[in-house]
């Protein structure tokens, strides 16, 4: 029996979704122009007023904004309230150039909140369930979201965020944790953990909302068989709030879109083009309910295929495909976001060519980032500590910059693969 | 007194030090010492040889990446406590040896080691005041 958070929202007729979107969408597009600047002249160049936009029907007219738009306007530039309403930050990875900062009011936390606990209900969360989400807290949207979403649905909650294996599985057997929330990555690490432990008669899960990163539905089985139980995905980036956005529910076969807060379109990532239904092209978001950082026609560079055919679950919702590929060179690793431009500033600024190869991999169900170096003269040295205390460093200077491990592999020089005299760059070898 | 040691970047795969010894080979360059630290991934090839200008300027040909290192060698009595006697002296004089390693052969019942410190000269000039005399590429058959 499926169950809803918002059962009146999330099954309601599609005149009545349209109808919320149309009414909402013309009331953001005035809230955007009257309160931010940024957004107002991209629509003045485009030659577009408020008046212009009348309902979802007249979404295609008005400009992207990109990740470019973003750091351009970072910190401040896309805010849409005085600082005085907001109340919380969330910030991507990124810790240069690429840092998106998100701002929220009270009202916006409420309304992600909502979206979260919805997917949990959707995982089949009640108040009698304990929800251990091991996404990390802190500027990283999953624990915040997750934490939120488990509150409203009163579940009790168990604020793990990542790491320390050891805690995780004794909290899991001793409170009896029944959903966990974490990346799918961490997922199958813990599964892998409870197995090896011979844990698995003492764990009560029966849920887990995994998302955050891309995995596959082999991956998914794999998760599902060794834990005894069904896995949900969930879809969010932190621009437009975080986890939530959309999310699975029994049939798992794509991720209802929080409509009443969310307009997608697919659009063709070369043109801009919007796209018909089933079209395969890049994700673009309009939060029509967002108050602090309200984006208008976002490019999300993810790559997926929306379908409103009628879901058996009942939801009434768009659903979007897992994403299959991104349009820009962004890599995800750990549910990090990771651009190889950022990995380039790093090893210019210690000291090495901008001549490297990211090499990305799924051992053991875990992302691995390696990056390969070449050793230039100025860099050699005949005392091999010398060179591993660069390595350090170098080491040391991508986690500052990534926020994640990446393992350093020097390498002799052309070792790195050119092909057409322009060195390949990303090797990405997880099958997702 | 020093003499040039060739340090070379070394990758850890199978074949590298094959190569670097075959190219040497076929310019007819002979070895007098060779020496090799490494980690999982990489390591440092470090070498004596009898034609170290020729030999450097080959592996540069090659592509490979290496640089010139002055390093002290001298002679000790190949017999037990005579390489001791000498770290001794370097150890009461406070000379850090970053590495050393020792010669093919032996000559008159001497064994030859390469050292490498921060400071030869004061190396040089510690070993001779302790009547340990450094000894000459020439004598190594280096030209």
């Amino acid at each position: 029996m499926e169950r809803y958070y918002q059962p009146e929202i999330e099954c309601a007729s599609r005149e009545q979704i349209l109808a919320w979107q149309n009414e909402r969408l013309v009331k953001q597009v005035q809230h955007v122009w009257d309160n931010v600047p940024y957004y107002r002249k991209k629509m003045e160049e485009k030659g577009l007023t408020p008046a212009d936009i009348k309902g979802v029907e007249d979404l295609h007219k008005l400009p992207f904004l990109s990740k470019d738009d973003l750091r351009e306007a970072y910190p401040y530039g896309l805010l849409g309230m005085p600082l005085k309403d907001c109340v919380r930050i969330q910030s991507t990875s990124g810790t240069t150039g690429r840092r998106v900062v998100a701002f929220y009011t009270q009202h916006d936390i409420d309304l992600w909140e909502d979206c979260c606990a919805r997917a949990i209900v959707a995982a089949g969360g009640t108040n009698e369930d304990v929800c251990h989400v091991s996404y990390g807290y802190g500027l990283f949207t999953g624990g915040p979201g997750l934490n939120g979403g488990s509150h409203k649905v009163g579940c009790l909650t168990l604020p793990m965020s990542s790491g320390n294996t050891d805690r995780q599985l004794q909290f899991m057997v001793d409170l009896g944790s029944t959903i966990l929330c974490c990346t799918p990555s961490y997922a199958a690490y813990l599964a892998e953990s409870i197995h090896e432990r011979g844990l698995r008669d003492q764990i009560k899960l029966k849920a887990g909302i995994f998302g955050a990163e891309a995995w596959s539905e082999e991956m998914r089985r794999d998760i599902e068989a060794k834990l005894g139980i069904k896995a949900y995905d969930i879809y969010g980036l932190t621009e437009t709030s975080g986890p939530g956005v959309s999310f699975e529910c029994s049939e798992q076969t794509g991720m209802h879109i929080n409509e009443d807060h969310f307009i997608a379109e697919i659009i063709d990532p070369d043109t801009g083009e919007v796209l018909p239904e089933g079209s395969k092209g890049e994700l673009v978001f309009t939060s029509i309910t967002k108050e602090a950082f309200p984006l208008l026609r976002y490019r999300t560079r993810d790559i997926c295929i929306l379908t409103r055919e009628k879901c058996s679950c009942g939801r009434t919702f768009v659903k979007m495909s897992k994403p299959m590929g991104r349009s820009d060179d962004m890599l995800i690793v750990k549910g990090v976001n990771v651009f190889p431009s950022q990995i380039e500033t790093v090893l210019l600024e210690q000291g090495y060519p901008a001549n490297y190869q990211i090499i990305v991999d799924r051992v053991n169900n875990s992302d691995t980032l390696e990056v390969m170096v070449e050793m230039t003269p100025e860099n050699f040295s005949d005392s091999l500590a010398k060179i591993t205390n660069m390595e350090k460093s170098l080491v040391a200077a991508l986690k500052a910059m990534l926020g994640i491990y990446a393992k350093v592999r020097l390498v002799a020089p052309k070792t790195i693969t050119r092909s057409e005299g322009k060195a390949v760059r990303v090797i990405d070898k997880r099958k997702i | 007194m020093t003499i040039h040691q060739i340090s070379v970047f070394l990758e850890n795969r199978a074949g590298q030090l094959a190569e670097i010894t075959g190219v040497l080979a076929k310019k007819g360059i002979d070895l007098r010492a060779i020496n090799i630290a490494e980690t999982s991934d990489y390591g440092v090839l470090r070498l004596i040889a009898d034609k170290p200008q020729e030999a450097a300027a080959t592996l540069l040909e090659q592509g490979f990446i290496l640089s010139m290192t002055p390093v002290v060698a001298v002679s000790v009595p190949d017999e037990p406590g005579g390489l001791a006697r000498v770290l001794d002296v370097l150890a009461k004089e406070n000379i850090d040896v970053e590495y050393m390693y020792s010669v093919f052969g032996q000559v008159d019942g001497l064994a030859h080691m390469v050292f490498r410190v921060a400071d030869t000269e004061k190396l040089i000039a510690v070993l001779k005041a302790n009547g340990v005399e450094p000894i000459s590429g020439e004598n190594l058959g280096i030209r």
